[in-house]
């Protein structure tokens, strides 16, 4: 019975995060099928849902395993690149959209894991405020590496260069990524649905992590790294898995992402959209990924919205920013709110109670 | 100075541990098998176990262990014997290296000297989550829980090495993983059931009173099913009532999970009740070991509390 209630309680919170995005998901199609929203943000829904995605991974590594890492675009544009580079590939190959984009984004997993594990080794080795400069520098380091990097296809396959579009040694075809410049003629696969698709397999994911062996490996080393060693969990190790799965995921982020668009920079996934990133986590409450979800969402609407106001949209966009700092900090706010919260949970207790009591009958026949 | 306190305790040592792997050593070495030229040094057997203990090799020996930090000898020739089942004591003033001592047992710090054998193996090398699965745990002076998560989560984390479930299978919700929920959960009620904490599984460790986190700090260690316990001042902070049934649970500890303890306290009620062999530590150096009564009696170890008796003689 205990176990039950026990139980209830995380597969409860489960149920509702997943039922937030499926409502999202259905009333945004109501809105559509109804034209009820403008194309500005209908433009957005792909964004949205990939930064929502990026949201719930850095919040795997932030808010879960505890460290602060600020070059998570660097994984994002890795899957990127990888994702479009393999989507142009098999565009010829795979008649059916969803199944070449569904390729793409796995394929893009996987680079993003490769150079999350490449990144990973090294800086796993640093703690604190180390660990944020050294991944603020690997986050550059993966920027300007495909600044350089010159991806071409002809009748004989793939070329790669990291020099300039003459040394790929093309004969006819098309490019695919010329440095500086980009991906251009990019395939547009992605859709609302598989962005939609690509959450919930997110938080599928990362949920379940953290509810598992490892999950708990990972937040006892966040707690108490020197009680986690003395109970003989390798922390080196749990924190790797945690940067690793989060990288793997802002890589399938990143592919979703690039493949909204016609053409893409490597310069869109600079510092900035590395705070970005972190501003959704920090703003939801690290560690709260229903938190970080929403703030992705109303964070990428937002500036879009304040177009009207021009120039003095970002100036806005901060001003709200701090606001929403200090109304969750003060402390009166946070008490009416717990206020509210308890009375609301005393009630659904009871009821859950009177449910877990009717289970528990059940299961101890 | 300690030099004469190991050389008294020799004799009384060597009578004991007659059957201890260390004597037999010295044994072979005398027989001739090593060649004439080599130099040949006393190894000193001054360790004590308990009777019922010496037929089995011993869960702990520490050989002229010792740590510097910087030009500090924060702990030099620490030598001691834990037999299978004994409850052993480590006392000493303020600042003595006791910590330092459990610190060095369990990999935090590397010694700068000297062998530490756990259940006969060597733990040179070790980092402190391997020696952890070697069979040694611990609890802290100052409690290390992991505060945000729930009673039952910590001891499912200290069970981490005895019920394995890999990643994947936890990713994606595999037979595995609900197989190993059901065996984390079973195993870690019964746990907390020792100390009749199982009402408490699901409140958050950090929101525990002050003795109950404490008590759960024990749970968790026993939970890496050690073969050697340690307990850093476990009666800190409670009253006399709750020490004596700490006292008890302690005793109850080793029988039903048949482990030795080590215990670090200040509290000389319960040392001097369930300890049987005590070592006083000073100045990062052994200046007693033995039963309770002898520690009690012992002029040095009174010395080391109280200071000398003779104040004039107190300048070097």
């Amino acid at each position: 019975m205990e176990r039950i209630k026990n139980l209830n309680k995380t597969t409860r919170s489960h149920i509702i995060t997943f039922a937030i995005v499926i409502v999202a998901f259905v009333v945004m199609q109501a809105l559509i099928a109804a034209h009820a929203v403008s194309h500005s943000i209908i433009g957005l829904l792909v964004p949205i849902c990939a930064y929502v995605c990026m949201s719930i991974s850095l919040n795997l590594v932030v808010g879960i395993s505890g460290e602060l890492s600020l070059g998570h675009a660097g994984f994002m544009s890795v899957g990127a690149f990888s994702g479009l580079v393999v989507a142009s590939s098999l565009n010829t190959s795979i008649n059916s959209a969803p199944l070449c984009l569904f390729v793409s984004i796995v394929i893009a997993g996987l680079f993003a894991a490769i150079a999350g594990l490449l990144v990973g080794l090294p800086v796993m080795r640093l703690r604190g405020d180390y660990l944020a400069i050294v991944t603020l520098a690997f986050g550059e380091i993966i920027k300007n590496l495909l600044n350089n990097l010159y991806v071409g296809m002809d009748n004989k396959g793939l070329h790669f260069s990291m020099k300039s579009v003459q040394a790929l040694g093309m004969e006819g075809g098309k490019m695919l990524i010329e440095g500086p410049k980009g991906a251009v003629g990019i395939p547009q696969l992605s859709t609302f649905v598989a962005g939609f698709i690509l959450i919930l397999f997110t938080l599928f994911v990362v949920l379940n992590l953290i509810g598992s062996r490892t999950g708990r490996a990972i937040m006892a080393v966040r707690d108490n790294r020197i009680a986690a060693e003395s109970v003989g969990i390798n922390v080196t190790k749990y924190r790797l898995i945690a940067f690793v799965v989060s990288a793997a995921l802002a890589g399938m982020a990143g592919a979703l992402y690039a493949m909204n668009f016609s053409s893409i920079a490597p310069k869109k996934f600079d510092f900035n959209t590395s705070i970005l990133v972190l501003v959704f986590v920090v703003l939801g409450g690290m560690g709260n990924i229903r938190g970080g979800m929403v703030a992705a969402a109303v964070l990428t609407v937002l500036p879009e919205q304040l177009r009207f106001i021009g120039d003095y949209r970002m100036l806005i966009y901060s001003v709200v920013l701090i606001g929403v700092m200090i109304v969750t900090n003060n402390p009166k706010i946070q008490r009416a709110l717990e206020d509210f919260k308890g009375r609301f949970r005393r009630r659904g207790n009871k009821a859950a109670q009177a449910v877990d009591s009717l289970e528990g009958g059940v299961s101890d026949e | 100075m300690s030099r004469d306190a190991t050389e008294t305790k020799e004799s009384q040592g060597a009578a004991t541990t007659e059957k201890s792997a260390n004597t037999i050593m010295a044994e072979k070495d005398e027989q001739g098998t090593v060649g004439p030229k080599t130099k040949m040094v006393p190894v000193p057997s001054d360790s004590i176990v308990p009777e019922r203990d010496v037929n089995q090799s011993p869960v702990l020996e520490c050989r002229h262990l010792g740590i510097d930090f910087g030009g500090l000898r924060a702990v030099d020739d620490f030598n001691m014997m834990i037999g299978r089942t004994e409850i052993a004591g480590l006392i000493g003033p303020n600042g003595a290296g006791k910590t330092t001592v459990f610190n060095l047992l369990t990999k935090v710090y590397n010694p700068t000297r000297g062998t530490i054998l756990l259940d006969g193996v060597d733990t040179a090398g070790m980092d402190t989550a391997r020696v952890s699965k070697t069979g040694i745990a611990r609890t802290f002076q100052n409690i290390r829980l992991f505060d945000s998560l729930t009673v039952e989560e910590n001891v499912r984390i200290g069970l981490h090495n005895q019920i394995k479930c890999g990643m994947w299978s936890g990713m994606f919700r595999l037979p595995r993983h609900w197989a190993s929920e059901r065996e984390f959960h079973n195993k870690s009620l019964e746990l907390l059931d020792v100390f009749h904490m199982a009402g408490n599984a699901n409140d958050i460790a950090g929101s525990l009173p002050y003795g109950a986190q404490r008590r759960l700090e024990i749970v968790r260690a026993l939970a890496t099913n050690p073969k050697l316990l340690l307990l850093d001042e476990p009666a800190a902070g409670m009253n006399p009532s709750e020490t004596a049934e700490l006292m008890e649970t302690i005793v109850r500890i080793r029988d039903e999970f048949k482990i030795a303890i080590l215990l670090i306290e200040h509290d000389m009620d319960l040392v001097m009740g369930i300890c049987e062999g005590i070592a006083v530590l000073n100045f990062g150096k052994i200046i007693a070991k033995g039963t309770p009564k002898d520690i009690q009696n012992d002029t040095q170890v009174i010395e080391a509390y109280l200071g000398k008796q003779d104040d004039a003689g107190d300048g070097e």
